[in-house]
């Protein structure tokens, strides 16, 4: 089992996301360039955070034209594993790949602090590890993470059930007060129409190893590592 | 091209070269100066790049010890942190541009200092901030606050590095001359550093990154010189671009992974001109540049523009023989130009060319090492000791101590600094181990077990009453950071800003502070390895406060865990560790609570800070401590409100007076003074260590609770709920920034 970390220029969580897959989860891992054209037999595709292209003209719209990201979107096409973390997750909007945009904060700042989070839907490869409901901690660090969808496709993302995560309150409080940017529906995070894409902001990376305060991202990764061994069997 | 005006003393005046500097340049050139060379000559012995005022006093500085791997003289120093690593870091100042433009101020000290790190082939993995405003009642100090922190986390954000650490002060003598310093740490493999030296006749020179355009003309000038009224000089400020910077660092790394150059330096305060020097007077060759070839963002633009442009995100290397088409490819994966521009000579000149003549041809080691130095005149103010005469004892002491402690707790040089570093990622690279807001901060080394502690501390109003004292004790106060965090201090980057060296007085301030930093580095084994000086932070004759801002970088070694500052759990004892004096003089409580910035500021007593740092890391190395935090503005009271604060639990405590007034116990801010933790079951231990260290203590109470509680001479001093005192220090600085809004 392979899993590919796309580097474009700018991308600065492509490190962390390694790091985690190979050295956390013992997972076999490996950077795809932006200008390459192949995957290169890869099993899964993370988009990792940062600033692609500096995040010039609109965060992720012009990494979503980078080489590789046609390979991307026919891979997410064949229901194969796409996770988009941060800017991933502004990458795969730009694209088409998930539903929806990501706009400025609601206090126009960048903000960077651990956040509470429920985890909405354990039916995914991502989500598998967490129970429905269950209340995680992760961090957050974005200017544009603000989540904003017309109407009909809120309703489509609730009623599929394809709301990953969603900002809360420490006990898991479904309170306004405790969405830190302005998101609609308090989302951090969906699920693509099969299930097998998701888009988060926060940093499931950031989160996998008890010296850094806590492990609640490590089932992210290790439910995707966890699906593709069984697929493989 | 425009005809160049005319070269003569009075230009070179209006360059900022005094008569005897523009007859010293005559001398070596044996002629009058080219007008591309008078440009060279100014920026070169510019007070921010040649040290004139500074230098002879620098050499005071202790620069050795077993750790040091690299010391002052190139880009950035290093010390060994085990493993054949070594930890790369300076610190330096965007002071003038930061007022002028605070946004693109602020974000271009933090891409300069970058670079001057990752040029010696170590990757960046902390930033820090010491930052001075004015007083937040004032709007415009809000609004450079809020720009200076919006242009750090722009820059920093975006290219990844994470700023974890900082302080800020406020004063208002930073009205008119707000302080931005940025502190850089990198780690690299000591066998590969790479270094600034233009080495190997005949090998290529090559210019990477930007293009060069017409921004910051004059920049190491600008800030060579004070402020007068209503100058209008945003067009000497630069303007950053950190994706070009993302690019930069990641191609240099790739770079020099492999075998292909010599030395590399990058462009910053006087770009093409400063980098090519030194690398040649580094290597004792000489560089001839064509600079027909330097790749321009704009057309038309002349030799002295190019030479004395300071546009960011680019370097000077030199390449191995046979190696420039490896770079170019390294570069164009990137997408970033490389570009041969001229060749390294033995003739120990600078010469450049542009259409086919010589527009420059300057000898190397006159410009760059024998640059005008100066020994100002000192003098010792008269006013000094008329602050130092004031005696505290005869201020009413204060009925009720709770506002007092909530006072301090909501001064903005005391409060919570979430509003600022929530805006920065603090966490990117998933080293970030002890995040803001703890003594120091704390990150992992990837592949080791690990940790470098950082902190960079100054406070201003102790130089202010005494140079020697208070910059000695910004170092002490630095090692106590990193020793509260379970880290043994290793070395400093020193980050001198003072007033004007023109003014017998400032040298006084500086010959005094550079005096202390000295003694207190011996003293606590921490040598300085790089270093910057910032002179000229005036205004109209009005000078800030000599702030000699110290970073310090230490290391949590293996087997050690890092230590934070909140209290853990109830029942465990709270220990005082070293002695309190009567030190109210220059304290916080005196500003804030008294209005005045006056008397004689602690004592620091060297021998003593560093048995209690030795003592605390013995204990650290038992596994006994559970939190330890330092003491400092705002004294006792203070630092066991911050501990319960970051722990959320409160505290039973009782001390003695001992003959000193009540707020000279609770808010004196005496040296070299731990408030630590432990549990109830190691009490043996811990007496037991710091009897054998000969050092003072006191168990003075429980963790437990949700008050905190203080007992002076057996009656209750200080009560009130954590969850309070919490409050008012998170929403302090939010309210004075903008009007409640958390």
């Amino acid at each position: 089992m392979t899993i590919g970390v796309v580097v474009f220029p700018g991308s600065n969580c492509d490190h962390d996301v390694l790091h985690v897959l190979r050295e956390v989860c013992g997972a076999d891992a490996r950077f795809l360039w932006h200008k390459e054209r192949d995957l290169a037999g890869v099993d899964a595709v993370v988009l990792p955070g940062g600033f692609s292209y500096g995040d010039y003209l609109r965060p992720g719209a012009m990494a979503r034209i980078s080489p590789i990201m046609a390979e991307v979107a026919r891979f997410a096409r064949e229901g194969r594993p796409v996770a988009g973390i941060c800017n991933g997750f502004q990458v795969l909007v730009e694209a088409g790949i998930l539903p929806g945009a990501l706009v400025r904060n609601r206090d126009q700042r960048f903000i960077c602090r651990t956040v509470t989070l429920t985890v909405e839907s354990a039916d995914s490869p991502y989500t598998r590890g967490y129970a429905p409901g269950q209340v995680v901690r992760f961090p957050i660090a974005h200017a544009d993470g603000n989540y904003q969808a017309d109407a009909d496709t809120l309703k489509r993302l609730e009623d599929e059930g394809r709301v990953a995560f969603r900002y809360a309150g420490p006990e898991g409080e479904a309170d306004e007060a405790y969405n830190p940017n302005g998101s609609a529906h308090r989302i951090a995070g969906v699920f693509g129409e099969h299930r097998n894409t998701v888009g988060l902001m926060p940093h499931p990376e950031r989160c996998a190893e008890e010296v850094l305060g806590g492990e609640d991202g490590r089932p992210f990764f290790e439910g995707l590592l966890a699906g593709l061994t069984e697929a493989a069997a | 091209m425009r005809p160049e005006p005319e070269v003569g003393p009075e230009l070179a005046q209006a360059h900022g070269l005094s008569p005897e500097e523009y007859e010293k340049a005559v001398k070596i050139l044996g002629r009058v100066p080219s007008y591309t060379e008078l440009g060279v000559f100014s920026v070169m012995w510019s007070e921010h790049c040649s040290y004139k005022s500074s230098r002879i006093h620098l050499g005071r500085l202790p620069t050795e010890g077993p750790q040091v791997v690299q010391g002052p003289g190139e880009n950035a120093g290093a010390v060994d942190i085990g493993d054949g690593l070594c930890a790369v870091f300076k610190m330096e100042s965007h002071n003038h541009p930061s007022f002028i433009e605070p946004f693109q101020g602020a974000a271009t000290g933090v891409g300069g200092i970058l670079r001057d790190v990752f040029t010696m082939g170590a990757r960046p993995v902390a930033l820090l901030d010491s930052l001075r405003f004015g007083g937040l009642e004032h709007p415009k100090n809000r609004y450079l606050l809020t720009q200076v922190v919006a242009g750090i986390a722009h820059y920093g954000n975006c290219i990844g590095v994470p700023t974890v650490g900082g302080e800020v002060y406020f004063n208002d003598i930073y009205n008119k001359n707000n302080l931005v310093n940025v502190f850089c740490v990198g780690v690299a493999q000591t066998a590969r550093l790479f270094k600034g030296v233009a080495k190997g006749v005949g090998n290529p020179v090559m210019y990477v990154g930007a293009r060069t355009g017409r921004d910051g003309i004059h920049g190491a000038t600008m800030a060579s010189e004070e402020f007068g009224e209503d100058e209008e000089k945003r067009p000497t400020v630069q303007v950053g671009d950190p994706f070009t910077e993302k690019l930069l660092l990641e191609a240099c790394l790739e770079l020099m992974a492999g075998d292909h150059i010599e030395g590399i330096q990058d462009m910053g305060a006087a770009g093409l001109t400063s980098s090519s020097c030194e690398m040649a007077s580094r290597a004792g060759t000489g560089v001839h540049m064509d600079l027909d070839l330097v790749p321009c963002r704009e057309d038309g633009m002349t030799p002295y523009e190019m030479m004395l442009s300071e546009s960011q995100e680019r370097m000077l290397l030199v390449a191995k023989p046979g190696h420039e088409e490896a770079v170019r490819e390294i570069f164009a994966k990137w997408d970033l130009e490389a570009a041969t521009v001229g060749r390294v000579t033995d003739d120990g000149r600078l010469r450049l060319t542009f259409g086919g003549e010589t527009v420059a041809d300057i000898p190397v080691r006159e410009l760059a090492d024998e640059a005008p130095r100066y020994d100002r005149p000192i003098a010792a103010p008269e006013w000094v000791e008329a602050l130092q005469a004031f005696d505290p004892e005869t201020l009413p002491e204060p009925a009720d101590m709770n506002p007092v402690l909530e006072a301090l707790l909501a001064a903005p040089t005391i409060a919570s600094k979430a509003w600022i570093y929530e805006q920065y990622d603090h966490m990117v690279r998933t080293d970030t181990v002890v995040l803001p807001g703890s003594d120091a901060a704390v990150i992992r080394v990837k592949g080791t077990d690990r940790y470098l502690a950082l902190s960079v501390d100054c406070n201003s109003r102790y130089c202010l009453l005494n140079p020697y004292g208070g910059a000695a004790m910004a170092v002490a106060e630095a090692a106590r950071n990193v020793v509260a965090s379970g880290a043994r201090p290793l070395g400093i980057t020193d980050c001198l800003n003072f007033a004007s060296p023109e003014r017998p007085e400032v040298m006084w301030q500086f010959a005094m502070a550079v005096e202390g930093i000295a003694d207190a580095c011996e003293a606590l084994g921490t040598p300085v390895v790089s270093g910057n000086v910032s002179f000229y932070n005036e205004t109209l004759g009005m000078g800030i406060y000599p702030t000699p801002a110290i970073g310090m970088v230490g290391l949590v070694e293996d087997g050690r865990r890092p230590v934070t500052c909140g209290f853990k759990d109830d029942g465990d004892l709270v220990v005082l560790v070293g002695s309190d004096g009567d030190d109210l003089g220059g304290s916080e409580y005196l500003a804030v609570w008294h209005a005045r910035e006056q008397g004689v500021p602690p004592h620091l007593d060297l021998a003593l800070a560093r048995k209690v740092n030795d003592a605390v890391l013995r204990l650290m190395d038992t596994g006994c401590v559970k939190s330890c935090h330092d003491t400092s503005e705002g004294g006792l009271a203070v630092a066991l409100a911050e501990c319960a604060i970051a722990g959320a639990k409160g505290a039973q405590v009782g001390l003695s007076t001992g003959g000193m007034r009540r707020d000279a116990l609770l808010f004196g801010e005496s040296q070299s003074r731990f408030v630590l933790t432990v549990a109830p079951a190691n009490r043996d231990v811990l007496e037991a260590t710091l009897v054998e260290s000969q050092v003072p203590y006191l168990v003075a109470g429980w963790v437990g609770g949700d008050r905190l509680q203080v007992g002076v001479d057996r009656k209750l001093t200080l009560d009130r709920p954590v969850a309070d005192l919490s409050e008012i220090h998170r929403t302090a600085l939010p309210k004075a920034l903008e009007g409640g809004a958390a």
